[in-house]
């Protein structure tokens, strides 16, 4: 009897359907453990590259807010506090903590462990209390980004390499030692906008650039592609115009985004005089982009809508507008908002097409409006990264974890609405 | 009984694949013998709609050949025939349903009540209105209980207020005889009953607008003996106050339930009778082939 039962047979090719089943779970497993691990590590380099920009050292100085130094009469206008000597002041209380410094050289490396910021702290405190006119006053001020830098990797060794010579270590270390110097939280990183000096450098520029790009790009972008897509699922004839403008569109979508951006430079801010570097202007360029990813998502999403639900509606009398706005829509608004959050991410993300509209340039104010000069994120990140003072090292990785967290801050608020609104049939 | 319709089922599976093979028995032939005209009592007094000489084309292909039926007013008329036979497409012509595929075309005269419904005149929306359809697969809308009946009633504004709405939802519901079982809970989701309570629900939907039709395609398809049984029960009373024209792929189901009988094959009308004179005494060799299912 050579011929084997059914059961035979099948038994002998268990063992090798199982093999492959394991060998391909293995694979599986293998290539997300390769993807977690990238994650990490991406992760805890930036972090810990990036979390030194969030803190900053500051010196506490003992200055005299003597009037006739600082040029201030009895009258103490505004003008007056504005236009104040305050660099003498913190000059001269330096000077008092180090008396023994002579020559003019030394002097000068002295005044520079504290940042020019100082004196708008100072400014800033006697606009708001006159009284301390005259007084002795105990300040915190920001230091250098060089001395930051130092103290920061003070105690690695090997960041011997580093700006500050012997006689000003000394003088930290003197400051240290009198507890005149802290390590704080960073606020002002998220109050200020960019500047020349890394310690006054601040994200709150770029992060009101993106978040006004990226509203105009939701405002626009949103209602378009789902109204193209409405119209074209559910309206438009089938027919070769139709299929042409589907294909166009799918086309849109592998288009490189720095087309966009001499799009926009072409059309928006040359031929229809938008003003150029502004956050309406990005957002413009940015809806061009993610305007086919959402008109491709959220036709999906309405695919997905079984047509009985569309016959149901038609079946006791709802007109074609009716169905679509009363059942269709409702029920692909889940799928059409994971393709915005898609296409916003990429927009979030985008770099090449704003350079073509100028929204490289080197912005200092922070931006109140969609028509304020302004820059996103990803462009700050490049500027920064690009600057050859080491202070921005790290700067340049905390405005990564800041556009990080903007991005899970949105992804969240869109999971979040999605599972608001979608319905189980 | 039932062994024979077994049988009928068995052999529509084979027809379905679109062979033109003979049936067991052999003899019947499915493309010979149609009739030139219609045999049986086709058309009758005070016809609730009358249907005249239509022809239905997708694209290229015809699927309705020429058929004139009258619909009388408050009587449920079955129509029957094998997988394919356009009856579904002839239901859906009814009411403008088959508006919505693009390559599809009526052509002949639909009148109900003396008007035309192709009329460029005629709204699609109140046709639908006064021609309501359930469908084969229910399908409520993943809505509250309440919401799925009061909807038509909304869209068209029969309610001035709530009160007259929440009227108009329990005794939609109690007329499809669901009223005592979702009182309780007519905010919950619809998409949560059993599928023989949610083709009830459809119903109510369908009989909240008042309706004077009410065309069914296969709408005890999905359903298990006991929920179908409600269903027919639910199509004899709703006879008294509506006129009903169901689809249906089970015999038992038409010679229970209707008072006259359609029987289509390949896009062509071949017999209407009354019902107790199609299963017992067929007058075309076609339905009595189809009744005694020698073929499907």
């Amino acid at each position: 009897m050579n011929k084997m039962s059914t059961i035979e047979k099948i038994e002998k090719g268990l063992k090798r359907r199982y093999f492959s089943e394991r060998l391909f779970q293995i694979f599986g497993i293998s290539s997300i453990v390769f993807g977690l691990l990238c994650l990490v590590v991406l992760l805890t380099d930036i972090v810990g590259k990036g979390h030194g920009a969030f803190f900053q050292h500051y010196i506490r100085l003992t200055v005299v807010l003597d009037a006739e130094k600082l040029g201030i009469d009895d009258r103490a206008t505004s003008e007056q506090i504005a236009m104040a000597d305050y660099d003498s002041v913190i000059r001269e209380s330096l000077l008092e903590l180090f008396p023994d410094v002579s020559g003019r050289k030394q002097k000068k490396q002295l005044y520079r462990l504290v940042s020019d910021g100082a004196t708008y702290r100072l400014q800033g405190m006697l606009a708001e209390d006159r009284r301390l006119l005259g007084q002795r006053v105990d300040v915190w001020v920001s230091a250098d980004d060089d001395v930051d830098v130092y103290l920061k990797h003070v105690d690695a060794e090997k960041e011997a390499s580093s700006r500050i010579d012997e006689q000003q270590a000394l003088w930290l270390a003197a400051l240290q030692a009198q507890g005149r110097i802290e390590k704080r939280f960073n606020s002002e990183f998220f109050m200020t906008g960019d500047s020349r000096n890394p310690e006054k450098a601040g994200i709150k520029g770029a992060l009101m650039g993106s978040f006004y790009t990226l509203m105009v790009t939701l405002l626009l972008s949103f209602p378009i592609g789902v109204a193209a897509a409405v119209y074209l699922e559910e309206f438009a004839p089938k027919n070769r115009w139709t299929d042409l403008i589907e294909v166009n569109i799918n086309n849109l979508a592998a288009v490189p985004s720095i087309i966009f951006g001499l799009l926009g430079l072409a059309v928006f801010i040359n031929f229809f005089g938008v003003p150029r570097s502004v956050p309406l202007v990005g957002g413009m360029v940015l809806t061009l982009m993610t305007l086919p990813t959402i008109i491709i998502s959220s036709r999906a999403a309405i695919k997905s809508v079984p047509p009985s639900i569309r016959e149901a509606a038609l079946g006791i009398g709802a007109s074609k507008m009716q169905t679509v706005t009363h059942h269709v829509l409702p029920l692909s608004l889940p799928g059409m908002l994971t393709g915005t959050i898609i296409g916003m991410a990429q927009a979030l993300g985008e770099t090449a097409p704003l350079l073509m509209i100028g929204m490289i340039a080197f912005i200092v104010d922070v931006p109140q409006g969609i028509t304020d000069p302004s820059t996103v994120l990803p462009v700050q990140i490049f500027l920064w990264a690009d600057s050859p003072e080491r202070a921005f090292t790290e700067k340049t990785s905390g405005a990564i974890i800041v556009l990080l967290g903007f991005l899970i801050f949105m992804n969240a608020v869109a999971v979040f609405l999605r599972k608001r609104l979608e319905k189980k049939w | 009984m039932n062994q024979v319709f077994d049988k009928a089922e068995g052999i529509s599976m084979a027809v379905d694949s679109g062979s033109r093979r003979s049936a067991e028995s052999g003899e019947v032939d499915m493309q010979a013998n149609i009739p030139s005209a219609t045999v049986g009592k086709v058309f009758v007094d005070h016809a609730k709609m009358a249907i005249r000489n239509v022809d239905v084309f997708y694209g290229e292909k015809q699927a309705i050949h020429n058929v004139s039926l009258d619909i009388r007013k408050n009587e449920v008329i079955a129509m029957i025939g094998p997988s394919g036979c356009g009856k579904s497409t002839f239901l859906r012509t009814l009411n403008r349903m088959n508006d919505t595929i693009p390559t599809c075309l009526v052509k002949g005269t639909i009148e109900l009540d003396g008007n035309d419904i192709y009329d460029k005149k005629l709204d699609v929306v109140s046709l639908r209105a006064r021609v309501g359809m359930v469908f084969q697969k229910p399908n409520p809308f993943p809505k509250s209980i309440y919401d799925n009946v009061a909807y038509g009633a909304k869209i068209h504004g029969l309610c001035s207020s709530r009160i007259e709405l929440d009227e108009v939802v329990e005794t939609s519901l109690k007329k499809a005889g669901l009223w005592s079982e979702v009182k309780d809970r007519l905010n919950q989701p619809g998409t949560g009953l059993s599928g023989g309570q949610q083709q009830r629900l459809c119903i109510a939907r369908a009989i909240a607008v008042s309706p004077e039709v009410i065309l069914m395609d296969e709408p005890c398809s999905a359903l298990d003996p006991i929920a179908t049984a409600k269903i027919e029960e639910l199509i004899a009373e709703l006879s008294e106050n509506y006129t009903i024209a169901i689809v249906t792929h089970s015999m038992q189901q038409a010679a229970r339930v209707s008072n006259r009988t359609a029987y289509f094959h390949l896009g062509y009308l071949v017999e209407v009778n009354d019902t107790e004179m199609v299963f017992t005494n067929p007058e075309h060799s076609l339905t009595e082939a189809y009744i005694t299912g020698r073929f499907g």
